[in-house]
């Protein structure tokens, strides 16, 4: 039986989208899409988070009270972060790394970096 | 101020709602320190009964701050520094016990500083909190407030016959735990205090409590016992506090703890809700939950009905 020469070309369009689409996922992963932490109700949420080296981590604020985000290893330091304000930070090496607010030192969080 | 004087008019009550958001006076009674409410101590009346202003604690100014619970700190702060100034006989010094800022911005603590250089006082002493010392890189704070203690951030000074000792407690925190004053500190502490003979009343302030009021909200200093218990020699000892928005008093002892109001906004009881962020109260409430507080030395000795813990119930029943 012989397949129209249009449904082969369709086929292999088909098929190209789903690799392509299969790669972008993938590629997506591998450059690390942006991670962000909130910091709600005197908590880090999530208190533990792992991602993969050279990602960017962003903890944003949504309490009425200031937060900061202050690595216990003195590597990152936001300085105080008002409502709805943000602090961002680039992770290249892989560790664990602990952080707390300086203001409200209950809050404490945890990033793994892969 | 008490709630259960029966003779009080309706004109005083009206007053007192009116000078709320003002603060509380320090009463040396026998060389013990007792807190009286600025309110009371401003009315030339009953004021005048108190004896000498002999200083006044402001805390938690937090300038900057512009949020529904107060969306002006500014006038709060400038309407108890006019009581502070209409005071007949003024106290000589003003002592701030931290968070004098918002976010540690230099702009805050410009204002900040122009509206405490309005205080008819000779000395303004501070420590800081937390919130003046969030900025990245630390120093906004002792910049303008650095000199008195050499940038470490504790002093001592001594005034009319007491010894008071100023300590920061807000740096090095220890994660998921309390204010910390550290071991250089404590060591300092005890040079300080060997040559002050057991008889000097020694006025201690720091931002952070410095007894356990609520841990997990990180309302305590964990290695405060170490600095209390250099201080049990001594006959007379009052410890001032802020952090927490509201007065909370405690007797230990000869050792009196009192924590301040804030001049900017209340905060919640210990445990009440989420955590410890600015509370919103209705407008017409705000000024009877703010205040700073005041100290005189008294000519005469309190009844026990006017005891200091009396008066602090009656302080936090509202003004």
């Amino acid at each position: 039986m012989r397949i129209p020469r249009s449904r082969v070309a369709l086929a292999f369009v088909g098929a190209l989208l789903l690799i392509v689409a299969l790669y972008t996922r993938v590629a997506s992963a591998d450059e690390t899409a942006p991670a962000q932490i909130v910091m709600k109700d005197f908590k880090f949420t999530p208190m533990s988070l792992t991602v993969k080296a050279g990602t960017t981590v962003t903890w944003a604020n949504k309490d009425d009270e200031p937060h900061t985000v202050t690595s216990d290893s003195g590597l990152f330091r936001s300085g105080a972060i008002d409502t709805d304000g943000t602090y961002s930070f680039r992770f290249e090496r892989p560790g664990t790394y602990h952080f707390t607010c300086s203001i409200h030192p209950q809050m404490v969080g945890t990033l793994v970096v892969q | 101020m008490s709630n259960d004087q029966p003779s009080r008019s309706r004109r005083n009550a009206l007053k007192c709602l009116a000078y709320g958001g003002a603060g509380t006076v320090f009463a040396l009674t026998g060389g013990v320190l007792t807190p009286i409410d600025l309110a009371v101590a401003a009315d030339k009346t009953r004021g005048s009964k108190m004896g000498r202003p002999f200083f006044v604690q402001i805390s938690d100014t937090h300038i900057g701050f512009n949020k529904p619970a107060n969306p002006d700190v500014g006038a709060t702060l400038t309407r108890s520094i006019e009581l502070v100034n209409s005071m007949s006989i003024r106290p000589q010094l003003i002592i701030h016990t931290g968070d004098i800022t918002h976010l540690s911005r230099p702009e805050e603590f410009d204002t900040a500083e122009q509206l405490l250089s309005q205080l008819a006082v000779s000395e303004l002493h501070t420590v800081p909190g937390e919130h003046d010392v969030a900025d990245t890189t630390v120093s906004e704070y002792f910049n303008r407030f650095g000199k008195a203690s050499n940038n470490k951030g504790y002093y001592s000074f001594d005034h009319a016959g007491v010894h008071f000792m100023a300590l920061i407690n807000v740096l090095h925190f220890k994660p998921g735990g309390l204010g910390a004053l550290g071991a250089e500190q404590l060591r300092w502490v005890n040079d300080d205090l060997r040559g002050q003979s057991a008889s000097t009343p020694i006025v201690v302030f720091a931002h952070m409590p410095l007894w356990s009021i609520y841990e997990p909200w990180g309302w305590g200093t964990g290695d405060a016992r170490l600095l209390i218990e250099q201080l049990r020699r001594f006959g007379s000892v009052t410890i001032l506090n802020g952090h927490i928005h509201q007065i909370v008093q405690k007797v230990e002892g000869n050792i009196t703890f009192h924590t301040a109001r804030s001049t900017a906004y209340p905060q919640p009881e210990p445990g009440v809700g989420p955590g410890p962020g600015p509370l919103v109260v209705a407008s017409d409430q705000l000024p009877a939950r703010l205040g700073i507080t005041t100290v005189s030395s008294i000519k005469h000795h309190l009844s026990p009905g006017d005891s200091t813990l009396a008066d602090a119930s009656g302080v936090a029943g509202g003004v």
